[in-house]
């Protein structure tokens, strides 16, 4: 210590310009990582704060009145929002069931069979992608006068649950993708150099370790479908309905109609009911998508 | 000594020597045969051959006239040999050279590239390979392989030895065949206190060795290996090596290697393979020269093989 290389005037001894202290960091990176930070900021405000005024207004109905009574139009201090809350979890349900698999089973085809040198096969693709970008209202007109007036399903479970499949699938079949194609195409060389057909590979390699990636991506899909509107209240219409789905072919409403519903009535105590039912869907958002966050960090493979 | 086999353009690359001699017409392919005596200071690798069996006559594959196709594009052209029975066979080559695209004919595995062509006869023992009513999955449960980069299933151990007898409907107490497996190939010992364990968590020579096992556990009569060693270091090449020896004994082994050591050391047959240019500008893999080993790396009668084997190119 203190002798021999480590002196420490032996930096001093150096001549000038071969010192290794820099200028710091120049000014136009910190105006840029400023702007980074400013872009992030404007998302994460908006959203407490959004967050913040829908509690403060909910707050006078923030109880469990909201889970376990109806609406009610002529008393709203006394009115819940069981029947949507219902109809949510019935629709969101059977939309599952109808585009999980078809969306799978396409994006199977797609990424394991399909030449994407044939014609059709790019035709169905450019498709699909097309279909992604298809306003939801359009879902909505597509659903009213094929499956409720054209298929005579009516204003129903089953209508809104195919409608809202629909309108999901393009987005379920390109996550499905994505996780099957993350699949290494050695795990599938190694598959088949053991004599493995082409579905066995499928089945016991490729879709297994596909599945996590699958889950996510289906689960924000249905997250995003949960939380329409439009389409469905094309079908629904304004219904007031205060009793809960008790099947297929039950009349429904969801939250998002319901809240939209009271927030358009004059009274102050409605506004709070709808605000309160606004938390009530975010809770069902954020608790979907941390089950896909969850879901991704816990089964995520590592090659 | 394996990165320099590793440069990867023998033809543009380089001085202009080697390059005439790998574009040369097969015409005056074989100059060298009749020059015997080589000076004694030749660059060649000095090590230990193996000395081939005497042919069994029973050849397992027979290569007439392949030529393989990508699109329009003929990447191996015209490959004639005969791989013999329980024999290591090596196949040594610059890169680009259609040594890897050829070991993937002989389990029908260019079937998986939509582009892919085979042309010409490969037969195994009698039997047209690409008949009409061969069906690849029937020809790659005889003919095993492992490939360059280890690639164990993401499941325990256990799971990745049981796949290929799963998939094939093996009838049979499963532990028995794993346990016989893993014994067979060198690694029960290794690996026996976690057949639970992901095999991901093994290293990358274990992870290798399991490939191997693997492929054995569906009792294939021949193992092609694509390059086994490529991406492991010396002392899990010198297992593989010893695991390739043994099982020689009951297994027809072909092996494509960059390292020519290799090839020496273990094989009792090597194939020479180079690209050359046609008059179209065109690269085309082409078989050089196949003999015993050590006749190929003491004694090449081709001055391509000379070149290549005594690291003037590639």
């Amino acid at each position: 210590m203190g002798s021999g290389l480590l002196d420490e005037d032996t930096a001093a001894a150096l001549p000038e310009g071969r010192r290794l202290e820099g200028r710091g960091v120049p000014w136009r990176e910190r105006l840029f990582q400023l702007g980074l930070w400013a872009s992030l900021a404007v998302g994460v405000v908006f959203l407490a704060s959004l967050l913040v005024y829908v509690v403060v207004e909910a707050w006078p109905r923030l109880d469990l009145r909201i889970l376990t009574h109806f609406p009610d139009i002529i008393d709203p201090s006394n009115a819940g929002a069981q029947s949507a809350v219902m109809g949510t979890i019935w629709v969101i349900a059977f939309t599952a069931l109808y585009c999980l698999p078809t969306g799978i089973l396409t994006a199977i085809y797609l990424e394991e069979y399909a030449d994407p040198h044939r014609w059709y096969n790019r035709v169905v693709e450019i498709n699909i992608q097309n279909l992604a970008a298809v306003p939801s209202i359009v879902y909505g007109i597509l659903g009213l006068g094929i499956i409720a007036r054209g298929m005579g399903f009516g204003q129903t479970v089953l209508t809104a649950s195919l409608t809202l499949s629909l309108l999901v699938l393009p987005t379920v079949i390109i996550a499905a993708r994505e996780a099957i194609r993350a699949v290494p195409q050695s795990i599938r060389e190694a598959s088949l150099a053991l004599g493995a057909t082409r579905w066995q590979t499928i089945r016991r390699q490729v879709l297994p370790a596909a599945v996590p990636g699958m889950a996510t991506g289906s689960i924000l899909a249905l997250s995003r479908a949960i939380g329409e509107a439009a389409p469905l209240l094309l079908l629904g219409g304004l219904a007031f309905i205060t009793f809960n789905p008790s099947g297929l072919d039950s009349p429904f409403t969801v939250l998002p109609i319901q809240i939209f519903n009271w927030i358009s009535q004059s009274r102050a105590e409605f506004i709070s009911l709808a605000s309160a039912a606004i938390v009530v869907l975010l809770v069902i958002l954020l608790a979907m998508n941390s089950l896909a966050i969850w879901l991704r960090n816990h089964y995520s493979h590592r090659w | 000594m394996t990165d320099a086999t590793d440069r990867p353009d023998p033809v543009e690359g380089t001085d202009p020597a080697p390059h005439e001699a790998a574009t040369a017409t097969p015409a005056r392919a074989r100059p060298a045969a009749t020059a015997p005596d080589r000076p004694a200071d030749s660059r060649t690798p000095r090590v230990a051959f193996r000395d081939a069996r005497p042919p069994s006559g029973v050849p397992v594959f027979e290569v007439g006239g392949v030529s393989v196709f990508y699109g329009d594009h003929e990447a191996v052209r015209d490959v004639n040999m005969t791989i013999e029975n329980r024999q290591i066979t090596a196949m040594i080559g610059p890169s680009g050279c259609g040594k890897s695209t050829m070991i993937r004919c002989f389990n029908r595995m260019n079937d998986l590239i939509p582009t892919a062509r085979v042309t010409g006869k490969i037969r195994y023992h009698n039997e047209d390979l690409y008949g009409r009513d061969v069906d690849p999955i029937e020809v790659r449960r005889r003919i095993g392989m492992v490939f360059q980069k280890p690639n164990p299933f993401p499941k325990s151990v256990y799971d990745n030895i049981a796949y290929g007898p799963r998939v094939g409907g093996f009838k049979g107490n499963l532990d028995d065949l794993v346990e016989e497996t893993l014994t067979h190939a060198a690694l029960w010992d290794e690996v026996k206190a976690g057949l639970k364990r992901s095999a991901l968590a093994l290293s990358g020579g274990q992870q290798q060795r399991l490939c191997i096992a693997r492929t054995i556990a569906v009792k294939p009569e021949v193992i092609l290996m694509d390059e086994p060693c490529s991406a492991l270091d010396p002392i899990a090449t010198a297992k593989i090596e010893d695991l390739m020896e043994h099982l020689a004994q009951e297994f027809t082994i072909i092996v494509v290697t960059h390292n020519m050591q290799q090839a020496a050391r273990v094989s009792h047959r090597t194939a020479f393979f180079t690209s050359d240019i046609d008059e179209a500008g065109v690269r085309h893999g082409r078989l050089v020269e196949y003999d015993e080993t050590a006749r190929i790396f003491s004694n090449p009668s081709d001055q391509r093989t000379e070149d290549y084997i005594s690291g003037r190119f590639g």
